[in-house]
């Protein structure tokens, strides 16, 4: 009997050993990503959606309850699920995905982060100490977290290194002339000055080489206000924008009644996988954000 | 590059050179010298940049699709020096302006007190809470939250956690608030109301938290559906139980957490939790049959059973904006021992102290829901109903009166918040917890967060 419980035990525990790489995405963009690399060798749960704005999640049971299972964390990192994930991490018993750990991966780790703020203090709203963490809106630098992603895959599941490098191989190809289409694509947004709800497509305009203007949340992280409003209102005039973004999972109030003032279009843009119907994947992500870019300059 | 623009520039010099004097010829070579060095000293401290861009990124340029043979290097945010390993420090302020009736000696009518009621009215400061935590080495989490008030600082919680033992386990060591329930483990500062409910004063003192000083281990079961243990033992000096100086333990505790998701909107987590304590001379105030003050003293188990259930939704899951939080918590405590019936007062029944059994079984529950309708207001009301139960003294049943009452309380509350790190509350409660008063009670009460970014629980 007692050998039987060890032999249960023993092959429960080879069992799950075997399994595919379970892969824990704190957004959709990275989970996306993995799964471009992994391919049918991991599994992939991705914590949020598009839907959902990724500083503000509850640490749910469920998610505690897939970090305790998951053998790889993929963070976006500089501090944007400060608010949640640390506990994630710490209450999941899950000693594999701690930080410092070869099961914990932050993106933000990986590029050249913008916008790091000189000075951190919160009279300047919920600055982040690390830079802008939206890191993932310059297609660039989704290259360079998928070598460095693809790299820790194979490091933590040695058996499939060829397949991930592979699986990184093929999605790098298409990637890059995917890229060179875009760049064509966008070529009119150059200089094209635009609002932006929240700072959360700084990487995008840098790649374009758009103007960010102004902001309709006063500071990061505080909801736009009416004398925000009026005073990005009064801008228009000396500094006139050509649109104004947000993200799927911001609220369209705010810019629609900017773009009501002032004629401008407000252009919902999907930010991350999932975020438009066109945003299926990665792909799909850029080609959607470049058109309705293109269509609101239009 | 710097090169070509020389070559240039000579170029250009030497076609104007040719009906240009000597001096002349020396004033532009000069110049250009000048400009040569200039656009060295830039170029210079541009290359140094892209070096130290380049190794901060750690790996080549990533435009061509090469083989991610070269492993790539992580860069951390630059954090040097001695202050960089400093822990997460946070700091909360809490005060409060009240409004309600003066009620010496408020308590919870048909309840033994685990402490002095709040009486206090106009302005208050709550205890400021200074919070420390951080990593301690890869193994270990440690973390501090140190309560100030006048002349006091209390070690409200100093523990440490584990971080690598895996397999789902977690280790708890130190002084914390117990796992039980769902508000125990929560700090004021993130109550959802400006008081805690009355049960929670009724079963743990003034605290409204049951604090062990002890071990806590838990295990997270590897399946979809969160299903969380836990075991506590400790001390066990808290009320219900008192502190005794004993080898062993004084108390303990056994809690089960499940929990999940309902589609993308909405979100749970039930539990049921019991938790055993010992006292003995735990003195409380009665009233004996003459109407005199008599101290009655407890000496036996006390054992508390919990139930909770919290339910959140949040359109789309997205709770920025919008969502609906309900919470409920069901409680019912068992005590089991002797009492000792004392009074200084030659005129009490008491005055040669009287012993007896003693045997109590009382509940309570609160239901609250909170509404977040626009990123900055919540609104919220909350119910309670508390049970005296049946509390049989034996023969001191005819030496001291014996409340049987029920309870009640109602509170609204509305409250604003700038950003996620301040928040001011209006509550208006009626509060019906004592025996023949009825207190409109009416609180302003801030709550502030400095310093590091804390994450919240569930």
């Amino acid at each position: 009997m007692k050998h039987f419980i060890f032999a249960c035990f023993f092959g429960l525990t080879v069992g799950t050993a075997q399994a595919d790489l379970r892969i824990f995405a704190t957004v959709p963009e990275w989970g996306a990503l993995a799964q471009e690399i992994g391919g049918g060798k991991v599994k992939v749960y991705t914590a949020t959606t598009a839907f959902q704005d990724p500083h503000r999640i509850d640490a749910r049971p469920s998610l505690l309850a897939q970090a305790r299972q998951a053998n790889l964390v993929v963070a976006a990192g500089a501090d944007l699920e400060i608010g949640w994930l640390p506990l994630v991490l710490r209450d999941s018993g899950n000693s594999g995905i701690q930080t410092g750990q070869p099961g914990y991966f932050a993106a933000a780790n990986f590029v050249n982060r913008l916008e790091v703020p000189a000075t951190l203090d919160r009279a300047h709203g919920d600055v982040h100490a690390a830079g802008n963490p939206h890191t993932h809106l310059d297609p660039r630098n989704v290259l360079k977290v998928g070598m460095a992603l693809t790299a820790r895959m194979a490091e933590l599941d040695a058996a499939n290194a060829a397949a991930y490098q592979a699986g990184y191989q093929a999605f790098a190809g298409k990637w890059q002339a995917a890229l060179a289409r875009w760049q064509t694509e966008a070529a009119p947004l150059k200089g094209a000055p635009v609002l932006v709800h929240h700072a959360s497509f700084a990487y995008l305009l840098n790649w374009l080489g758009m103007k960010e203007v102004g902001t309709l949340e006063p500071k990061p992280g505080i909801e736009p206000t009416s004398g925000q409003l009026t005073s990005l209102l009064a801008r228009q005039q000396s500094a006139p924008a050509k649109m104004v973004l947000r993200a799927a999972y911001q609220q369209p109030g705010p810019s629609q009644w900017i773009a009501g003032k002032t004629g401008m279009p407000a252009v919902l843009l999907p930010y991350t996988v999932g975020g438009t119907a066109e945003a299926k994947d990665l792909f799909g992500l850029f080609d959607d954000t470049v058109q309705r870019l293109l269509k609101g300059l239009r | 590059m710097q090169k070509s623009f020389a070559m240039a520039a000579l170029l250009a010099a030497s076609c104007g050179a040719q009906a240009a004097s000597d001096a002349d010829l020396a004033a532009i070579r000069a110049q250009i010298d000048d400009m040569k060095r200039t656009y060295e000293q830039r170029i210079a401290a541009l290359e140094q940049r892209l070096v130290q861009a380049e190794s901060r990124v750690g790996e080549p340029a990533a435009s061509a699709p090469s083989a991610p043979a070269p492993i790539t290097a992580e860069s951390r945010p630059s954090a040097a020096g001695p202050n960089a390993f400093n822990p997460e420090i946070s700091l909360i302020l809490q005060g409060q302006y009240r409004h309600a009736r003066n009620v010496p000696g408020r308590g919870i009518t048909g309840f033994v007190p685990g402490g002095d009621g709040l009486n206090t009215r106009g302005f208050s400061v709550d205890e400021t809470e200074l919070v420390l935590a951080a990593n301690i080495d890869p193994y270990w989490r440690g973390q501090a939250i140190v309560a100030m008030a006048d002349g006091q600082a209390s070690i409200e919680e100093a523990w440490f956690q584990s971080l690598a033992i895996g397999q789902g386990v977690g280790l708890k060591v130190g002084r914390f608030r117990s796992s039980i329930g769902y508000l125990n483990e929560q700090h004021p500062h993130m109550w959802d109301f400006a008081d805690a409910p009355l049960i929670y004063q009724a079963m743990f003192g003034e605290d409204a938290s049951y604090v062990q000083d002890g071990v806590q281990l838990k295990w997270l079961a590897p399946t979809a559906l969160f299903v969380e243990l836990g075991a506590e033992v400790g001390r066990g000096a808290n009320f219900p139980g008192t502190d005794r100086n004993n080898n062993g333990t004084g108390g303990g505790a056994l809690y089960v957490h499940l929990g999940d998701d309902v589609g993308v909107s909405n979100s749970w987590r039930a539990g049921a939790s019991w938790l055993k304590t010992r006292a003995s001379e735990r003195s409380s105030d009665f009233v004996d049959s003459n109407d005199v003050t008599a101290q009655g003293a407890f000496a036996g188990d006390s054992t508390t059973w919990l139930a909770d259930f919290v339910w959140k939704w949040a359109p789309n899951g997205n709770s920025a904006h919008q969502n609906f939080k309900f919470q409920s918590e069901y409680f019912v405590r068992e005590e089991q021992g002797g009492l000792n019936c004392s009074s200084q007062d030659p005129t009490s029944v008491c005055a040669t102290s009287v012993g007896s059994s003693y045997k109590t079984r009382q509940s309570g529950w609160y239901a609250q829901g909170v509404y977040q309708f626009t990123p900055q207001w919540r609104a919220g009301l909350r119910y309670e109903q508390l049970d005296s139960g049946t509390r049989d003294f034996g023969l001191n049943a005819a030496n001291l009166v014996v409340d049987s009452y029920r309870p009640k309380k109602a509170s609204a509350m509305v409250d604003y918040s700038w950003s996620e790190f301040s928040r001011v509350r209006l509550q208006v409660a009626q509060d019906k917890s004592m025996l023949g008063i009825t207190d409109h009670q009416l609180t302003l009460q801030y709550v502030m967060s400095l310093g590091a970014h804390g994450a919240h629980k569930f």
